[in-house]
């Protein structure tokens, strides 16, 4: 077979693929950014012994025990805690205060995978007096990472950097306050997700959380094509409240998006947008 | 033996560099007209908390836009999109760029693999990429995918750079590669190259 035909079939497998993942299982990754998946795949293919994603569709079709650990491969679990320290420094300084103005507050971590952003933020809003009034959102599609995330357990050669981040975040207080490290592993306080709900939910195809003030979703939709990066703005869109701020990672943009328009870049270093009101009243919050 | 003069139909250059790359990037670069008729994507090691970006260093010296690439962006002919630090660049079908989180290959995070493989895949024969100094085999895997994709693959003279181990490894791996002196490279990119880069 030519290097073009064997391409062809590559990219006729990888549709299939998915197809069967959706009709199976509901899992939808039909609108995930092709270049990266096709990588990831392969190298599950490698671990899993398939020498063709057809062989690994027919495992993936007869053996449910396999899902999870697909869902490892095809959905990325790097983060760390306070990562990217200017964007939480940002939103120490700049939104907070406004967010300090609302009686009650919903925060939607989407997109949690193992929970790093999600005790960055449960931390922060403890720092600056507003996690009383919080109600934190944390979703992802893979149960294996939501678990992760909220056993709030981490590797312990990984907190220096943590606490590096956190410092440099503009952190008040110390970052080993809310842990204890044992056997290896450092353990984040408990009562810091006690006002979190986890739940399962796919940006791609479940609807819309209501009432959200800020949602944080970094590093997530560079995995989506245009098209269901489009479908997870809307949805962030649609759930956030007028003047509710969208953060994204530090090379996202709306830039290229559908609703681009329904947001101003109130941050535009940060990457942090804000959801325009119906009209723009300077009364308005 | 493939010949420089082979190339036709060339509808995108990708470079990897490490080591020595900002002196072999800021020869190779600058000398590139405003108009330069393809877009140019480059994946470099660089450490991530540099202060001042490879691009921003780079733009400063040259006519051609130099940016780092920001996710989904159309890859546009007459710039230079960098993979930022600590990302992946990666090619779409549509050509828009986009950038992965995903674990270090080659324990780097830009890896030129990732970016010269994902090209090969999209750009197929139409692609040339290049590999320039650097003091590690990433490129060398990604090489080889872009020449059997068809692809054209120029590595700088390993005797020429500040580190020749990943232009080594790129000549071992992929069979078609041709070694290039810096100085010919830029020829190539100008003047003779004009016409041969031009899609006809």
């Amino acid at each position: 077979m030519t290097q073009e035909a064997a391409a062809r079939t590559g990219d006729i497998e990888l549709r299939l693929f998915l197809e069967a993942m959706y009709s199976q299982y509901h899992y939808d990754f039909r609108g995930y950014s092709r270049a990266s998946l096709k990588r990831r795949l392969a190298l599950a293919c490698q671990r899993l012994g398939c020498s063709t994603l057809s062989a690994l569709q027919e495992r993936l079709l007869h053996d449910d025990r396999i899902l999870p650990q697909l869902l490892d491969y095809m959905t990325v679990q790097v983060s760390d805690m306070f990562r990217d320290p200017a964007y939480f420094r940002a939103l120490r300084q700049h939104i907070i205060p406004h967010l300090k103005t609302y009686p009650s507050l919903k925060v939607w971590v989407a997109g949690c995978s193992s929970g790093e952003e999600l005790y960055s933020l449960a931390i922060l809003f403890r720092e600056e007096g507003l996690e009383e009034k919080t109600m934190f959102y944390a979703t992802d599609v893979n149960g294996n990472a939501l678990a992760r995330a909220e056993a709030g357990v981490y590797a312990l050669e990984r907190v220096a950097l943590f606490t590096k981040n956190h410092r440099l975040s503009g952190g008040s207080g110390s970052l080993s306050d809310y842990y204890h490290a044992a056997y290896g592993a450092a353990r984040f306080d408990q009562t810091l997700r006690r006002r979190t709900v986890f739940s399962d939910h796919s940006l791609a195809s479940d609807s819309v959380f209501g009432e959200m003030h800020l949602i944080s979703c970094r590093n997530v939709l560079i995995y989506f094509d245009r098209p269901l990066q489009d479908t997870a703005v809307g949805l962030f869109r649609d759930a956030l409240v007028r003047k509710g701020f969208l953060g994204m990672g530090a090379r996202e943009t709306l830039r290229f998006n559908a609703h681009a328009k329904a947001f101003t870049e109130i941050l535009p270093q940060e990457r942090i947008y804000q959801k325009r009101g119906e009209t723009e009243d300077p009364c308005a919050r | 033996m493939r010949t420089v003069t082979s190339i036709r139909h060339i509808e995108a250059v990708v470079i990897g560099a490490s080591t020595g790359a900002i002196a072999a990037l800021s020869q190779l670069l600058p000398p590139l007209p405003q108009d330069f008729p393809l877009a140019i994507l480059v994946a470099v090691h660089v450490p991530a908390d540099q202060p001042h970006s490879i691009a921003s260093l780079l733009q400063a010296k040259c006519r051609v836009r130099v940016k780092e690439a920001e996710d989904k962006e159309p890859a546009h002919s007459g710039t230079v999109y960098f993979a930022p630090p600590d990302y992946h660049l990666l090619v779409e079908d549509d050509r828009r760029l986009s950038l992965s989180n995903e674990e270090p290959v080659n324990y780097s995070r830009p890896s030129i693999d990732v970016l010269l493989e994902s090209a090969a895949d999209v750009y197929r024969d139409s692609l040339l990429a290049v590999i320039l100094t650097g003091a590690n085999h990433d490129g060398a895997q990604g090489a080889r995918a872009v020449g059997r994709a068809g692809g054209t693959v120029l590595v700088q003279h390993p005797h020429s750079a500040t580190a020749r181990m990943m232009p080594d490894a790129a000549l071992a791996a992929c069979p078609t590669a041709e070694p290039m002196s810096l100085a010919d490279l830029t020829d190539l990119f100008l003047s003779r190259g004009r016409g041969l880069l031009c899609r006809p």
